[in-house]
């Protein structure tokens, strides 16, 4: 095999040069073919330190707005990096068409090949082949539409003053992971036609919102749009208010509903809550994608790394070192050690794709039993079935083994404050099984990590008061920083906010701004 | 399909204007911090940044989260000797249980309630000089000024040889030898020619004498061509300079304390702070500042600026003597036209009696229609002598540059200066 082969190593020690790197990429691409890995081209960026803490700051974008949030990121940043707290991540990569990865110059050879494979290779074939990332981004446009962003605001801040669009901004920030479309997919994004579109739509959403909230009274119309409810006739014998509810059907997306229908703000304020709307809806996908995408991208180093060995282009002092930062890569303490941070996302990725992998080429009788469908089918095809039809939840739902629960030793508590103790419901045993992993795949769900709010009504008719509702689950109640947050929708809406938290039902806990008692000024 | 692209000539600080943004926003937080500092922090340390803590909730951006409570299944790795049906006891210190986490042990423990970060030495003395302005920082007159700078101004034939420019004269040259050579070359071809001509025609016909010459002809013209020197100081080119003058951008500044008896070591140390502000101040402002140390008891002395602060004398007061030799030091190394003169002076208000109005005088008629500015701090808890009283009356003549204000204790320092530089609203 391949160990009698002559090791022939492209390059050898910890220095790197630029012709060294692309004969790497060279094999790699090469090895990638062979994989039939499918990626976007790669636009590989050598960057300094400061330019990786810029890059951190600003989520990795290439360009982004300006925005005191990310300086305080930045600061954060410096800060943790400069007392040794933290390194830098040697890895970032921008779901783009080139997809853009950076490379430290800091970094070993090794680090070097390492984030190629791990980043130009896994992740950006994850972003094309991923259906999240292929239904809710658009690779090749999202550049340009940052550019577009960022000219808008800066000219909406000569305009109307920074600390306005500051506030804004910091409004429509507290809301955005409630800028998502969930079920619908969004059309894609261009920032030419954005910028060529942008002016139209100021102009004809505003006659949209003012035909909402005209205050003359109207006949009630049967095909009006608003027209669901029924009138009652004997108390409203004219039909003023026999509109009924709008909206007619309630909204999760807060800010789309806000940038729709927000009474008072301007067409400038309406497109910058689009701007946060849009980029938010861009990293929807990661946020739900984290397991997958970082263990389909640890399991392509680990494979691609471990072939540049044995075909010899890479010497043992290179693959030694791979093999540390690799092991501290996926390393997961235990919940008792006092490293604990919660679950490792690339060491349960990689553990799940390499078990998918184990499960295809040796299945054992526990395998066919689980995972008949896909026990002794050819790897290659299933990992990639794998990664392009689901997202974190229904991935570990699907493909949580019991070999890898064994191995993590995963155990399910269940923490409830109306009993005195926590009790183990139940661990990495054949009873268990079933429920840890499903316990652990709601864990990654969105709608169960994030809190379920939705708009059900806004008063048109009445004192144009925003009624949210707060689906709640398990009694879990919101956090201390719902005041804050409806503060700021009440600033873009404009008139009184109500959050009303519902269990079953049944009316658990209500939050008002301007807090009720005060009498609503202006 | 990959492109390697070397970004690290590219601009760094890409994040300063958000970071600046930051430091906007939270000014007043910031502001304290630095506040605190100035008073805490010994000056001579001054020129560092410094470290920041904002409480956290002042700068969390709030997103709708679900809060401790209510019931939860979490999964967690490493189970040991757990089984199924196990009650475990909470975490002690997590009443309601959870959080976000597992209610395990907290990961690190620190700063989490703060939120740290490290201003830089810029970024800091901004804030400590932060609204304030230095009053009549004007530029002193071009046409007063004897200093130049010395810029680039096109290309001269004569100059020295440092100053060569090596590819104009070159240029130079070739086109010379280009010139010169033409005719020489034209007149060559053409007795060549004629040779050729000659040599061609029958052998009865030729004319030896005729061959002859044209031989020596091409011979002679080869020579010339040969002769055309490759470079001569006709094709020289040197780059020429030529002075601008400069608008003065240098300052000097007299730190004059009273030494006597009378002023404890408290005393200097708070007038130190003082004018270790001042410098910091000028020097934000002009490339160049020098510092001129003079002590004085019944005499006055320029010192190094360790004596200045540190070694005791005893005796009497005689301020005039100090303005006297700063008025002297000023004719002899400060000419008023190069320097902007700042002068700066700490005493405890003592004086000989007799003395406080000849200060005046010389302030008046002398020293104040040079000075940019004068600031006076007298260090006392005690009414005010004949001193305070004179410079009083300088004050109403020169109410622009000359201030002036009582310290009592380290902590006054700063507001005072803060109140002597204040910004002079909508004056020029």
């Amino acid at each position: 095999m391949s160990a009698t082969r002559k090791r022939k190593p492209i390059a050898t020690g910890s220095d790197w040069n630029f012709s060294v790197l692309e004969r790497f990429d060279a094999e790699l691409a090469r090895l990638a073919d062979e994989y039939r890995l499918d990626t976007y081209p790669n636009q590989i960026e050598v960057i300094t330190t400061e330019q990786m803490m810029d890059a951190y700051a600003s989520v990795g974008m290439p360009v982004g707005y300006h925005h005191w949030s990310f300086g305080k990121q930045f600061l954060a940043v410096e800060q943790a990096y400069k007392r040794g707290q933290m390194g830098l991540a040697y890895e970032l990569v921008i779901n783009s068409d080139p997809c853009i990865a950076y490379l430290m110059e800091e970094n070993t050879l090794m680090m070097q090949v390492l984030v190629m494979a791990h980043a130009c290779y896994g992740h950006n074939s994850f972003f094309k082949g991923n259906y999240l990332f292929r239904t809710w981004t658009d690779a090749s446009s999202i550049v340009d539409y940052l550019v577009f962003a960022r000219k808008y605001i800066a000219k909406c801040e000569e305009r109307h003053g920074v600390q306005a669009v500051e506030q804004l901004l910091d409004a429509c920030h507290a809301l955005q992971n409630y800028g998502v479309d969930r079920y619908k997919r969004p059309s894609p994004i261009s920032a030419e036609e954005e910028a060529k579109r942008q002016e139209e739509r100021e102009s004809y959403l505003q006659t949209q919102v003012n035909m909402l909230w005209r205050t003359i009274p109207e006949a009630p119309i049967s095909d009006s749009p608003l027209a669901t409810g029924s009138p009652h006739a004997d108390e409203d014998p004219l039909g003023l208010h026999s509109g009924g509810h709008y909206p007619s059907e309630p909204q999760e997306n807060l800010l789309y509903f806000i940038e729709k229908n927000a009474p008072l703000l301007a067409p400038w304020q309406r497109e910058i809550v689009r701007i946060v709307r849009k980029l938010a809806q861009y990293f929807y996908p990661q946020r739900q994608t984290q397991v997958m995408n970082e263990g389909w991208a640890c399991f392509w180093h680990y494979t691609l790394m471990n072939r540049l060995y044995d075909d010899g282009n890479v010497d043992e002092g290179l693959m030694l070192e791979f093999l540390q930062s690799h092991a501290a890569v996926i390393n997961q303490p235990a919940f008792d050690n006092p490293h604990f941070s919660g679950i490792n996302p690339y060491a349960l990725g990689f553990a799940i794709f390499m078990d998918i992998k184990r499960i295809c080429d040796a299945p054992t009788d526990e395998d066919r039993e689980w995972f008949p469908d896909i026990a002794g089918t050819p790897w290659r095809e299933t990992l990639e079935f794998a990664m392009r039809n689901f997202k974190d939840e229904s991935f570990i739902q699907q493909f949580l083994s019991p070999k890898v629960m064994r191995d993590h030793k995963l155990f399910l508590v269940v923490d409830d404050d109306q009993v005195e103790t926590l009790e183990v419901a139940a661990i990495h045993n054949e009873q268990g099984y079933r429920q840890v992993r499903e316990a652990l795949a709601t864990q990654y769900a969105l709608s169960v990590r994030e809190p379920n709010i939705q708009v059900v009504e806004a008063a048109i008719r009445g004192d144009r008061s925003l009624t949210l509702h707060h689906v709640q689950d398990s009694r879990r109640p919101l956090g201390r920083s719902v005041y804050p947050v409806i503060r700021h929708l009440q600033q873009l809406w404009g008139f009184p906010v109500h959050l009303v938290s519902l269990e079953e039902g049944r009316v658990t806990r209500r939050f008002h701004w301007p807090v009720e008692d005060e009498t609503p000024a202006s | 399909m990959t492109y390697f692209i070397d970004r690290r000539p590219n601009a760094k600080h890409k994040s300063a204007v958000n970071r600046q943004r930051f430091l906007e926003r939270y000014r007043k937080h910031i502001k304290r911090s630095v506040e605190e500092a100035v008073n805490r922090r010994s000056i001579t340390d001054m020129e560092r940044g410094e470290k920041v803590s904002i409480p956290a909730k002042d700068i969390s951006e709030p997103v709708f989260q679900h809060g401790p409570g209510g019931a939860r299944n979490i999964v967690s790795p490493g189970n040991k000797e757990f089984v199924a049906g196990d009650k475990i006891r909470r975490p002690s210190g997590q009443g309601g249980g959870g959080g976000a986490g597992e209610g395990g042990p907290s990961n690190q423990g620190e700063g989490v309630d703060e939120f740290a970060f490290t201003l830089s030495r810029e970024e800091f003395l901004e804030f400590v000089f932060d609204g304030l302005e230095l009053p009549h920082l004007q530029r002193k007159p071009l046409k007063s000024l004897e200093e130049v700078k010395m810029v680039r101004a096109g290309l001269s034939r004569d100059g020295v040889p440092s100053r060569i420019s090596i590819t104009r004269s070159m240029r130079e040259a070739y086109a010379r030898r280009i010139a010169m050579r033409a005719p020489i070359k034209r007149a060559l071809k053409e007795a060549v020619e004629a040779l050729e001509a000659e040599e061609r025609k029958d052998t009865v016909l030729r004319n030896p004498t005729r061959i002859a010459e044209l031989k020596a002809e091409i011979e002679r013209l080869e020579k010339r061509i040969a002769g055309v020197p490759f470079i001569d100081t006709y094709d020289l080119r040197y780059h020429q300079l030529s002075a601008q003058p400069q608008p003065s951008n240098q300052a000097v500044m007299f730190c004059v304390m009273d030494v006597s008896g009378s002023m404890t070591q408290n005393h200097k140390d708070i007038a130190k702070r003082f004018f270790l502000l001042l410098y910091l101040f000028l020097e934000k402002h002009y490339e160049k500042v020098e510092l001129v140390f003079v002590r004085h008891h019944t005499a006055a002395r320029e010192v190094s600026e360790e004596e200045f602060f540190y070694s005791r004398e005893t005796g009497g007061t005689i301020v005039s003597s100090a303005l006297n030799l700063v008025n002297k030091i000023i004719e002899k190394r400060y000419p008023v036209g190069q320097w902007n003169l700042y002068v700066a002076q700490a005493s405890d208000g003592d004086n000989w009696d007799d003395d406080s109005n000849i200060c005046r005088d010389l302030l008046v008629k002398q020293l104040m229609p040079q000075l940019q500015y004068y600031a006076y701090v007298e260090i006392t808890p005690h009414d005010h002598q004949s001193l305070w009283h004179e410079y009083e009356s300088v004050v109403k003549e020169f109410p622009e540059r000359f201030a002036m204000r009582q310290i009592v204790e380290a902590g006054d320092i700063y507001p005072v200066f803060r109140e002597l530089f204040k910004r002079r609203l909508s004056q020029s």
